[in-house]
């Protein structure tokens, strides 16, 4: 990594990049199936999301819980714009529409960071929340602007056509999403580069030591809100060009929550995290989203272990394994997970299984057979609860005992003379 | 005339709903420094626990016993996750609740199903208690009332005169100390978190019949109570005590009465337009004061912040 002072660009920085733009545009050609670039284009959404609310809370330290606004305002003036475009009043291409919902972002984010970025912790999460409220509350009466509860709807297709593409396929919205993405991530990428992008850190950390630096926290914090609230207006662009709708489900607090969930899952401390997280959580929602009407309740319990025993994330996890790596110790580590990965999937079966069990019974009582794990079998019947019940306490127990096990492998992998962790 | 009354008897039993809820919140949060973001969750869980005793054994068993659940819950939930969560800082403690609120409305949705649950009030409770000319008030909401003014002193009385209270009053402020002089500090944490949640818990059995028992009534209500908390300022009971009060006659009065801003626009002398419906400005015509209500509370909220960010009571410095 060159140090900030150089101002040319080495290539050798520039080829993850590169990687990244080639994977992008080689996707699409790999997975051809009929629902998986409308699954890409989600995940490129969320990715700008996540990545705009990890400039937050990752690298500010700011919990927001209303952060799908700025998203649902730039979407929703998105389509409005694009509706105006149908009507050729203005003369707008379609690949330019995202800097109109960054500038939207942006411009609601000037308003309500210059108040609301006073306070870091708990009061700024009150006031992110309070706002999110309000705006979400105002959507259903401000029929006008937000379309009450149908919310507002445009056609991308009416825009001029780009070098002749109208973007009437989902392959070319997803080159845009991915053109994007890739812009997108590398600005947010530089922004954590920048001074601001620094100091942003150390506001973080401790506010203290960086007022006495010399930076106002404040101001520190407000620049990066507003920076996060126009990659988010971005990813809300991108969402009325996908979809072609937004509707007050986009800004309200569920939405804020997701934008959390995703991010969190990802890991907040790492610049990649909410990546993983987007793709994840969208891969998630949408196959796990379609096998069952649990799907909430499921992430909801992940996400809440996830917090309990996992604040890094699972990029937090994956950069946990350096240090044994780098002692080359890893191999001392192979054996105890490949033994609890048989018991802890028993129970994770199991326990999903009967929760499936149950709830089949009492919202589908009427129905005698289920269908879990392509197994068909009759719910009346007493060997499923009893198998299921034995399953998940068989994987517990096990989980349990060989949990000892892994913790002391882990010791010993990450073992130096002298060094405490 | 008779009207105003009403509305002051309806908005003083919500505003004392709420403050059942926000005295727990603000207890908890002065206490850890942090906002129990699934307070509500509890509230919601208390009521349909209710309601499940009460297909048992009728109204008055459930009274009881889903508000000890409750407290029973809401302490496990500090004992076994939010304590843990705690070594990692208030943020993460924040995520947690926030994240728990969700996991507890598809647990009730899991359980109890998508729609409401036929809750009621008690028979014996199911008559007129005051006929005035504009409407009238039955007796179960009398019973509210008098079960919240009953939590509410009480509440003062154990917080202010007991030995009890003095301890948690000192724990407030100086936990180290207390802890130092022999007192249990992290069981008075764990008691004040149980004892908070299960008022939110009763407030939820005695308004789960009123108010409707369904998965969406944490939301409804729990974002209004952290309105409440934070209106009032943070940590001050006093505040939550009057912003409840404030919030519950806002909502009412602001329910009640069917002034549209058409009306105004009217007196003002604008003209009304020929197509109201297609009008850009139509929104402006046709909103009512009940429609305008529900974003009450958070236009509050917003101004408050602005202009006093530490709430009406709040200390200068949180």
């Amino acid at each position: 990594m060159p140090s900030q002072t150089t101002s040319t660009i080495s290539f050798s920085s520039l080829v993850p990049w590169l990687i990244a733009a080639l994977v992008l545009c080689v996707m699409p050609f790999i997975f051809t199936g009929g629902g998986s670039i409308t699954i890409m284009n989600q995940i490129g959404i969320t990715i700008v999301l996540a990545m705009s609310y990890n400039m937050l809370l990752g690298q500010g330290g700011m919990l927001s819980f209303g952060h799908a606004v700025y998203m649902g305002l730039g979407g929703f003036v998105a389509v409005h714009v694009m509706n105006i475009v149908e009507n050729q009043e203005i003369w707008l291409p379609l690949p330019l529409l995202p800097l109109v919902g960054g500038l939207v972002g942006l411009g609601f984010a000037t308003i309500i960071g210059s108040f609301s970025t006073r306070k870091a912790g708990t009061v700024f999460a009150m006031i992110s929340l309070g706002i999110g409220e309000l705006i979400a509350a105002c959507c259903i009466i401000i029929t006008v602007f937000f379309g009450g509860e149908e919310g507002i709807s445009g056609d991308r297709t009416m825009a001029p056509p780009t070098f002749g593409v109208e973007f009437i396929t989902q392959k070319e919205v997803y080159f845009l999403i991915a053109f994007w993405v890739l812009i997108s991530t590398f600005l947010m990428y530089l922004f954590t580069q920048t001074p601001v992008g620094k100091m942003a850190n150390a506001v973080r950390d401790n506010p203290e030591r960086a007022e006495f630096v010399g930076y106002s926290m404040r101001w520190v914090r407000y620049v990066s809100f507003c920076a996060a609230g126009f990659f988010a207006g971005i990813a809300g662009a991108l969402f009325a060009i996908n979809f072609e709708i937004l509707t007050e489900q986009n800004l309200n607090l569920g939405a804020s929550f997701t934008v959390l969930l995703a991010t969190y899952i990802g890991g907040v401390g790492f610049f990649l995290g909410p990546i993983v997280g987007a793709i994840l959580f969208t891969l998630l929602q949408t196959v796990i989203g379609l096998q069952t009407d649990l799907w909430a309740l499921y992430t909801g319990v992940v996400f809440i272990l996830m917090v309990m025993f996992m604040p890094a994330g699972l990029t937090g996890l994956f950069a946990m394994h350096i240090i044994p790596w780098q002692l080359g110790r890893i191999g001392m580590l192979i054996k105890p997970y490949s033994k609890i990965f048989i018991p802890g999937t028993i129970f994770i079966v199991g326990a999903v299984c009967l929760t499936e069990l149950i709830n089949h019974v009492r919202h589908h009582g009427d129905e005698e057979f289920m269908t879990l794990f392509w197994v068909e079998f009759n719910t009346r019947s007493i060997v499923p609860w009893g198998v299921f019940i034995i399953f998940t306490a068989v994987g517990f127990w096990f989980s349990r005992a060989l949990a000892v096990e892994v913790k002391e492998a882990w010791g010993n992998a990450t073992f130096v003379e002298g060094v405490r962790r | 005339m008779d009207l105003i009354i009403i509305n002051l008897i309806d908005g003083l039993i919500y505003g004392l709903l709420l403050f059942m809820l926000s005295s727990g919140l603000t207890l908890i949060f002065s206490m850890m420094g942090v906002l129990n973001l699934s307070h509500a969750a509890f509230y919601m869980l208390g009521a349909y626990f209710a309601y499940q005793i009460s297909t048992i054994t009728g109204f008055w068993v459930g009274l009881i016993v889903a508000p000890l659940i409750v407290t029973v819950l809401g302490a496990g939930v500090e004992r076994y996750g939010l304590r843990r969560v705690h070594q990692y800082g208030h943020v993460p403690e924040l995520i947690f609740t926030f994240g728990l609120f969700f996991v507890i409305e598809e647990l009730v949705q899991y359980v109890w199903g998508r729609n409401m649950v036929p809750y009621n009030s008690p028979e014996s409770l199911n008559f007129i208690a005051l006929n005035l000319a504009g409407g009238t008030i039955p007796a179960y909401k009398i019973f509210m009332l008098l079960v919240s003014v009953a939590i509410f002193v009480t509440l003062y009385y154990v917080l202010a005169r007991t030995r009890i209270g003095m301890i948690i009053q000192a724990a407030l402020s100086y936990p180290k100390t207390v802890e130092a002089l022999g007192h249990n500090v992290p069981l008075v944490f764990m008691g004040v978190f149980g004892v908070g949640t299960g008022l939110a818990g009763l407030a939820g059995v005695i308004a789960g019949p009123s108010l409707t028992t369904f998965p969406g009534m944490a939301f409804l209500l729990g974002s209004i109570v952290f309105v409440c908390v934070v209106v009032g300022g943070l940590g001050s009971l006093t505040g939550a005590f009057v912003a409840s009060l404030l919030i519950g006659w806002l909502q009412t009065f602001a329910a009640s009465y069917n002034i549209g801003a058409g009306d105004i626009l009217l007196a003002m002398g604008y003209e009304y337009p020929k197509d109201v419906y297609y009008h850009p400005w139509r929104d402006l015509w046709t909103l009512t004061l009940p429609q305008i209500g529900p974003i009450l509370p958070y236009l509050l909220l917003v101004l408050v912040l602005v202009f006093r960010p530490h709430g009406l009571f709040g200390k200068r410095e949180s």
